[in-house]
């Protein structure tokens, strides 16, 4: 059905269709919008779930792990703070194979206390075993979401899913979307682990050293095996729904001598910067990338890379620059803008082409 | 594309205005996108939302710079921020204003939504509702269709005297 919504909106809406069995959920701006939609659809009956209001996220996430554990679907979200506060629950989830769909509305961390959108919350999570995709309209927060199920749930994969949407640029901006009906899109849960009354087993006992590198390395082998599932859905969901989505998103790069990667709403805001430069005479093409993990690489080679990472890392440079130059070889242009929300236009994306000087790092409006 | 900016008072209703205006944009058919501009609002204080409407799916996120419509929902604000900052030199401006207030420069159509809302009681926790006035005032100027207009009212509020609101605006609106 075509609709009219605001981000938030479509995640929870994509989350109701996905039919989740528990949802707990603790409020925080700017993904609030989501789980009281969430709470509405529950109570008016629309999804027959179970919503548990707990005092944390370290306990939304905490219950979430008790429900999956017992093999059902579940869902929360959250943001920033929150998300950086479940932190420890992230490790246990991915760590107990624990397919949970979590969407994290991208926001700053504070002090200074600030609310805009910032990539910080989730990169700062990037080592715990759960996938994380970033997504840049409307209508792809609810595909994301919808998608997520299928390929966390996936026995080939079995860990937790992360949608990622630039808080307020996408949480609060209404766009046309279209919802869909998943049928057995999404097949319904079959965590092979999940608790049994009548096969009493142990859940989190004592791993040593002489067994537990194994566990570490089966998280990385259901990582790996993610990319052919998240393929296979993404592939599935275009024949059936008719919305076509890649691991990476390539705009105008057949021919282009300088392409610029960014992921959430940039990345959209970016092809307008690219039609900009094309007419100037400049062969540039932009590629957006949607999963941060598993990490993707594109085919940059020959091209100049301007990458845009709309968070830090402290000591080292910009996050996404840094695994691309480290994975692909390439020299990246590294431009840190967008932090808390720094309004960054297409024009200054173009600019950021034009002034590129591949290895160095810019800060857009330190350094200008 | 047709780009709107929208200055209002936190708690009259401009955020809410600016989805409308939207989604009528989508009933006809169109692309659109609302988006609030979120700082530290509180009640009273100026905030600012944009609309953005075309035939392609619109692929910006970031402010709008430089508008082809003002709407002032309060013509106080006007002292304190340049609601014409950055307008196209063919922009139009329209101003909930009681005493016809005009800008230099740019074609203004002032529209007195505060008494069509009063006249009609329809007020919200002591305030007007100035947001179903205003679609009937936007769809005079052709920004969004008449029947759009009308539906987004009748699928939004109930009371009727909300429908009654916007023709009253759209009879009085003069271009």
């Amino acid at each position: 059905m075509l609709t009219f919504g605001t981000g938030n909106k479509a995640v929870a809406m994509a989350a109701r269709d996905a039919k989740p069995v528990v949802v707990a959920a603790y409020p925080i701006t700017p993904q609030t919008e989501i789980v009281e939609e969430i709470a509405n659809f529950v109570t008016d009956g629309t999804l027959a779930a179970r919503y548990i209001p707990v005092e944390s996220e370290h306990s939304s996430m905490a219950a979430c792990i008790g429900a999956a554990a017992t093999g059902v679907r579940t869902f929360t979200a959250t943001s920033s703070h929150g998300l950086v506060y479940m932190c420890e629950m992230l490790h246990m989830s991915a760590g107990a194979r624990l397919p949970i769909v979590m969407a994290n509305a991208n926001r700053a961390l504070g002090p200074g206390w600030n609310i805009g959108a910032e990539h910080s919350d989730s990169m700062s999570m990037r080592d715990t075993g759960w996938l994380q995709v970033y997504v840049s309209t409307v209508q792809e927060a609810y595909d994301a979401t919808m998608m997520a199920f299928r390929i966390a749930e996936h026995t080939d994969v079995l860990l937790p899913v992360m949608i990622n949407l630039d808080g307020f640029l996408l949480t609060h901006i209404t766009q046309t979307f279209e919802t869909v009906e998943p049928d057995d899109f999404i097949p319904p849960t079959a965590t092979p682990h999940a608790i049994d009354i009548k096969n009493p087993g142990g859940y989190g006992t004592l791993t040593p050293g002489n067994v537990h590198f194994k566990f570490r390395y089966d998280i990385e082998r259901g990582m790996r095996a993610s990319i052919p599932v998240i393929e296979e859905t993404e592939a599935e969901f275009a024949r059936r729904f008719g919305r076509e989505y890649h691991l990476y998103e390539e705009y105008r790069c057949e021919d282009a001598e300088v392409v610029i990667i960014a992921m959430g709403t940039l990345g959209k805001e970016m092809e307008v910067a690219v039609d900009i430069l094309r007419d100037e005479g400049v062969a540039a093409g932009a590629v957006r990338m949607r999963w941060f993990r598993p990490f993707i690489v594109p085919d940059l080679d020959g091209k100049d890379v301007v990458v845009i990472d709309r968070e830090y890392s402290f000591g080292y440079g910009g996050i996404l620059a840094g695994e691309l130059q480290a994975k692909s070889g390439c020299r990246p242009f590294s431009v840190i803008a967008g932090l808390g929300g720094q309004e960054v236009t297409y024009d200054d994306i173009a600019e950021f082409v034009r002034i590129r000087r591949p290895g160095t790092e810019h800060w857009f409006g330190v350094d200008d | 594309m047709f780009e709107i900016r929208l200055h209002s008072r936190g708690g009259q209703g401009g955020v809410t205005a600016a989805k409308l205006i939207a989604y009528a944009a989508f009933l006809d058919g169109k692309y659109a996108t609302a988006t609030p501009l979120y700082g530290a609002e509180r009640r009273g204080a100026p905030v600012v939302s944009f609309i953005r409407i075309d035939d392609e799916p619109i692929r910006i996120y970031s402010q709008i710079r430089n508008p082809d419509l003002v709407i002032v929902l309060d013509e106080s604000i006007m002292q304190l921020v340049d609601v014409l900052h950055g307008i196209k030199p063919d922009g139009e401006v329209l101003i909930n204003s009681q005493k016809g207030t005009e800008v230099e420069g740019h074609r203004t159509y002032p529209v007195d939504l505060t008494g069509i809302s009063l006249a009609l009681d329809l007020v919200l926790a002591g305030n007007p509702i100035l947001n179903t006035p205003l679609i009937g005032a936007i769809s005079k100027l052709g920004v969004i269709s008449q029947a759009s207009a009308k539906q987004v009212i009748a699928e939004t509020f109930r009371d009727e005297r909300n429908v009654e609101a916007a023709l009253r605006a759209y009879e009085e609106l003069k271009i």
